[in-house]
């Protein structure tokens, strides 16, 4: 039996960042699965109905926070489950930097959209 | 301490007979996270087209809106989002040493609250797609 069991402890930094933005990722994902499908439908959106929203900047910020956090979530979660395949070595540090650099251009592009949508750009 | 328990490599797929709740919830875990992710980027690719015209943007919105399939398809992300979530929180409780004794039956309640949401959503999210 386990009397105590715990694997909170001390695991380096992509360990504890994984389970950090696990927790606001709960939050956020179902918020916004709630706001853009039962508060407003999917098949009603219009740019000027996003813009109304990107323009708030509480929920630009969030959706942006959303947008960096999910994506080292889900790429550090990729990375973790192709290390548990036996990636190790060159195609290790080669997968790694593929990674890094696709996460860098989803993240920037998708802070570019977020401008045009709240028409900080145009 | 905790005990260990030597149930073999869960990597071995081949052996998926002998994988007990636990090993059926990280399966689970895992390809709802390769969903997840492939379609982030998928969902920023077509969220960039705010960048080219507003008229573009709500236009192929609408447009894909309009097909059944993609109604179906946001059925079965909402499902795996669900369940990524609940058995998230799982996991995260038995990272803290809370319910590791009924990880089973959470891995079970994770399934049956992710059916029933799916389930009560369906009627929100194919509403006029037929």
């Amino acid at each position: 039996m386990a009397e105590h069991y715990s694997s909170f402890e001390y695991k380096g930094t992509r360990w504890f960042l994984q389970r950090i933005t696990a927790v606001f990722l709960i939050g956020v994902l179902a918020f916004h699965f709630m706001l853009l499908h039962f508060v407003n439908h999917a098949a009603e959106v219009t740019f000027l109905g996003t813009q109304a929203r990107m323009q708030q900047v509480g929920y630009f910020g969030t959706m942006v926070a959303f947008l960096v956090t999910a994506t080292f979530h889900g790429v550090n979660g990729v990375y973790n489950a192709l290390i548990n395949q036996g990636l190790t070595g060159t195609r290790k540090t080669t997968v790694k930097w593929v990674l890094v650099v696709a996460s860098g251009v989803l993240i920037a592009q998708g802070i570019r959209t977020a401008l045009y949508m709240a028409g900080i750009i145009a | 301490m905790s005990q260990s328990y030597d149930r073999g490599t869960i990597e071995d797929f081949g052996r998926w007979k002998e994988f007990s709740a636990g090993m059926w919830a990280w399966i689970f875990h895992k390809f709802s996270g390769w969903v997840l992710i492939g379609y982030l980027f998928t969902h920023i690719a077509v969220l960039s087209t705010a960048t080219q015209s507003p008229e573009l943007y709500t236009g192929t919105i609408r447009s894909l809106e309009s097909l059944a399939i993609v109604r179906v398809l946001e059925v079965g992300l909402l499902a795996v989002a669900v369940f990524h979530i609940l058995n998230g929180v799982r996991l995260l409780f038995v990272d803290l040493g809370v319910g590791l004794e009924a990880q089973d039956k959470s891995f079970y309640a994770s399934l049956v609250v992710s059916a029933a949401i799916v389930i009560a959503s369906v009627p929100t999210f194919l509403a006029g797609a037929f």
